[in-house]
């Protein structure tokens, strides 16, 4: 049990009704992977989300953590998972510390000291005896975070875990998300904040419409945009003959001082060599990578929800 | 403790952190006061109604009187104030996603819920009986009761009558109280639960006194609030007593059946 | 009702107390026509008791708020005209569609923008969803929607309140456009926001609030001037390039960083190295000024001072 890959779907399906929420989606997310689960809003995300938690039941197909298959083996099946999909909720009434420790006797009771450790970690601890009907939507999140944490989980489902934080309160969050990846925690993440998957994931998938368009290193995928490059020379003519000379340097352009061309990194070695030869300084030569957003607005054809009529339900 | 235990243990907490439960345990023993001290300033006295004639003979006759009062709307609408939201209520804070997916099975929380919901229940019935007893007793003293053949009971034989009439009046009200967990179950929302177990209350009161209805009226769930009057007949007549013990079995567990099939499969969505 | 040349906004010296805290401690701000004007602090450092002052919702202690010359404490409603926007995204009617629930706030708002409910709807491209009732409409939608409402009362300010929270990558990129084309049809945009990258591709001008004070306000171009430019290096040989950068004079800060150099030094020097490595026959994969981002320069300001 312990070698099934930590997230594994197999042609799972969900329809309500007429509307197809899920479509045939098959996710694999391996041991130690940071994965970026990305869509727009009502791709159908949160409902698979909510399948693989046990939370909603499939219309064929199955959903499997560690192997285990959270319609037949029931809470079992989410040992050594823990996370939340949408907003955290906790009961208003009671304080931060309760309901942790409401949660907590939920699986196994656990020690106040390890409760005091969780809320140290979220820096919680100075509000927790605060009833969490007065937190903040930032405070909720990172409640969530440690009654997460409080199942020692090797696999930690995070539905738009930033969402709401300040600043500070986003890079800690980044920070604790590459802190536990390294410790061995495997991590679906789900964000719309693109930058900050580029930042932490190495495998994504995109999910459009209730189908994967792409599933994949992260790497691989940022790597199929052209190659171009931009640079910056003190003298932008005399730099754009010796490009346009320079064997394997194609589509050069001068484009408001700054000179713009493809290649590959042979080419443009060999090409800051003979800029060098020719006495001609530069300030910058900057590769361009795509940015996660152009590929994903571009897969996604810049659909949401927003403006799809059809996806009237909240998927 | 087993896991369940624990679980349970937290419904309890959860039901004594809120309002609404202590509306329901401060009625129940806020009436019975209520009913002595208005008895105390007044003449005159229920006298219609089952041991009300011997009201101010011994204190031991309130509680008797006191939960004939209560079984019309009174009692059934505090019940149904829990019953209907103790399900709901995880929909309406958005926490059923929460406890969910943790490591206790649906069937243990459910079993969790049905069980504070019964405590509550058995709370209420209690603490107005036991209250009634003590008020009325300070007005009136603890002295014999008589019976509802006008017999006369000693003062200790008639508080075990009263503990173990206590005990199957909370019956059909765990009745409502079951079929209010159904409807918080089913409807996830807790207004529409509480009222909806409180009607189907009346509409069973109401079919009982309905001309024509005298065939099925001993099977009715509002009956079933009389059947104490067995123990307090002299010989004890057991027949309405295991009446109702096999029918409140039905009344209880048709609907609580039905509330786990539908807890154990429902999709969890957008909540 | 004429632009009297009056700054859309300027605030000076606002103060708040509320017991023992002081919210808002001395705050000056300063818009200017068409700005796209960044607010930005971390949570609990006087952002949104600053912004409730400005739409006039709280009375301050000290201090005054001017939007376009007028006060919104003493000369409500005249000092609104003009100006439109929420803290909190606006409650709708759930019950009722989008277009029905704009001509409601096009009713209570006194005028007669009934005409333009078309244009505005367009505009922030809800027109075909807008015979839906708004209880079904995403948390994007309803931003949209919002800021409709907002647009209603034909606005030259536009105050608006974390804009993009809620929305998608799609919903996010066409707030963003929507957002710069109001600007570039002459709308002033004050919005604040978490999203520091979105600023920084957004705003004109931003003002940083800490503590219940001011600790930058001005132009964003200026904020990444003031830091001093890195630079990262690629090149085919590492080793040799190292020597080489250890040995320029005026290159300082020089760190390795996995396979690439990093280091702090002015264009001139950058230049000169340029040609030495060349000349070393040593090529160049990449050589990226980094711009200080402003998330960096945030925290370098707002955590100077310990908790």
């Amino acid at each position: 049990m312990s070698d099934a890959p930590p997230v594994e779907t197999r042609g799972l399906v969900k329809r309500y009704g007429e509307i197809v929420a899920v479509d045939h989606v098959d996710l694999s997310v391996e041991p130690g992977d940071v994965y970026g689960y990305l869509g727009p809003n009502g791709a159908g995300k949160t409902t698979s989300l909510r399948i693989l938690l046990g939370l909603i039941r499939p219309t064929a197909g199955s959903a499997r953590l560690f192997g285990r298959d959270p319609l037949t083996d029931g809470a079992k099946a989410l040992e050594g998972v823990a996370g939340f999909v949408e907003a955290p909720r906790f009961y208003p009434y009671l304080s931060g510390r309760r309901n942790l420790r409401l949660l907590a006797d939920y699986d196994e009771p656990v020690s106040r000291a390890r409760i005091d450790e969780v809320l140290e970690l979220v820096e919680l601890r100075d509000r927790a005896k605060d009833k969490v009907g007065g937190y903040s939507h930032g405070m909720r999140q990172r409640l969530g975070i440690a009654a997460s944490l409080l199942r020692q989980p090797r696999l930690l489902l995070l539905d738009e875990p930033t969402t709401g934080l300040d600043p500070a309160g986003m890079r800690d969050m980044r920070e604790l998300v590459r802190r536990l990846a390294g410790e061995g925690i495997t991590i679906l993440l789900s964000s719309h904040l693109l930058y900050e998957v580029e930042e932490l994931c190495n495998r994504v998938a995109i999910i459009r419409r209730g189908a994967i368009v792409y599933q994949g290193a992260l790497d691989e995928l940022l790597a199929t945009a052209a190659s171009g490059y931009r640079l910056r020379a003190l003298e932008p003519e005399r730099a754009r003959a010796v490009l346009l000379a320079q064997r394997g340097i194609a589509d050069v352009r001068l484009d408001d001082g700054e000179l713009r061309f493809s290649a590959d990194d042979e080419g443009v070695a060999a090409l800051t060599v003979a800029l060098g030869q020719a006495r001609i300084g530069f300030t910058a030569l900057v590769p361009e990578t795509a940015s996660l957003e152009d590929l994903f607005l571009g897969m996604t054809d810049g659909e949401s929800s927003d403006h799809d009529r059809r996806a009237a339900v909240a998927v | 403790m087993t896991a369940v235990a624990r679980v349970y243990r937290w419904e309890i907490a959860k039901l004594l952190a809120q309002k609404r439960t202590y509306l329901g345990i401060g009625t129940a023993i806020a009436v019975p006061i209520i009913f002595v001290v208005v008895l105390v300033l007044q003449s005159g006295g229920p006298n219609d109604v089952p041991l009300g004639r011997y009201i101010r003979d011994t204190g031991l006759a309130v509680p008797f009187v006191v939960l004939f009062f209560m079984s019309i709307w009174g009692l059934p609408l505090i019940t149904a104030l829990v019953a209907g939201d103790i399900v709901a209520s995880e929909t309406h804070n958005g926490t059923l996603k929460t406890i969910l997916t943790r490591s206790r099975e649906r069937g243990e929380v459910f079993a969790a819920k049905t069980l504070a919901t019964a405590t509550y229940t058995l709370t209420l019935v209690f603490a107005m009986g036991l209250v009634g007893l003590l008020a009325g007793s300070i007005a009136w003293g603890f002295h014999p009761l008589t019976s509802l053949s006008g017999t006369k009971v000693s003062a200790g034989h008639g508080l075990l009558l009263l503990l173990a009439s206590l005990a199957i009046y909370a019956l059909p009200l765990a009745g409502i109280a079951a079929f209010g967990v159904l409807l918080s179950t089913v409807t996830r929302n807790s207004a529409a639960s509480v009222v909806g177990a409180l009607m189907w209350a009346l509409l069973m009161q109401l079919l009982g006194v309905l001309p024509g209805t005298e065939s099925i009226r001993p099977y009715l769930l509002g009956t079933q609030f009389e059947a104490w009057h067995g123990f307090l007949r002299t010989p004890a007549d057991y027949a309405p007593v295991t009446r109702a013990l096999w029918l409140c079995a039905l009344y209880i567990g048709i609907p609580l059946f039905g509330a786990y099939l539908v807890f154990l499969r429902r999709d969890v969505a957008g909540e | 009702m004429s632009a009297n040349g009056a700054l859309p906004l300027e605030a000076r010296g606002l103060r708040k107390r509320y017991g023992h805290v002081v919210a808002v401690d001395g705050v000056d701000l300063t818009v200017h026509s068409s700005d796209i004007y960044g607010f930005l602090g971390p949570n609990g450092a006087g952002k949104t008791t600053a912004m409730r002052i400005l739409l006039g919702l709280l009375r301050p202690d000290a201090g005054t708020a001017r939007l376009f010359g007028r006060d919104p404490q003493h000369e409500l409603p005249e000092a609104l005209d003009g100006v439109a926007g929420f803290v909190e995204t606006p409650h709708f009617y759930p019950y009722l569609s989008g277009r029905t629930n704009l001509e409601l706030f096009a009713a209570f708002d006194g005028g007669d923008e009934s005409g333009r409910i078309d244009e505005l709807l367009e505009l922030v491209e809800l027109r075909d969803r807008a015979a839906d009732r708004v209880g079904g409409y995403s948390q994007g939608m309803r931003q949209r929607l919002g800021l409709a409402v907002s647009l209603l009362r034909d606005p030259r300010l536009l105050i608006l309140d974390e804009p993009t929270n809620g929305l998608d990558p799609a919903g996010i990129r066409d707030m963003r456009a929507l957002i710069k084309r109001l600007a570039g049809e002459g709308m002033t945009v004050f919005l604040s926001s978490h999203l520091l990258a979105e600023v920084e591709e957004l705003c004109s001008r931003v003002a940083i609030i800490n503590h219940g004070r001011i600790v930058y306000e001005g132009a964003l171009s200026e904020l990444h001037a003031s830091a001093t430019p890195r630079y990262r290096l690629r090149t085919t040989d590492l080793e040799r390039a190292r020597q080489i950068c250890a040995g320029e004079a005026s290159l300082r800060e020089l760190a390795v960083d996995g396979d690439e150099l990093t280091f702090s030094a002015d264009e001139q020097t950058v230049v000169g190295l340029s040609r030495t490595l060349a000349a070393a026959g040593l090529g160049i994969a990449a050589l990226v000024p980094e711009t200080a981002t402003l998330e960096s320069l945030f925290f370098q300001l707002t955590e100077s001072h310990a908790g």
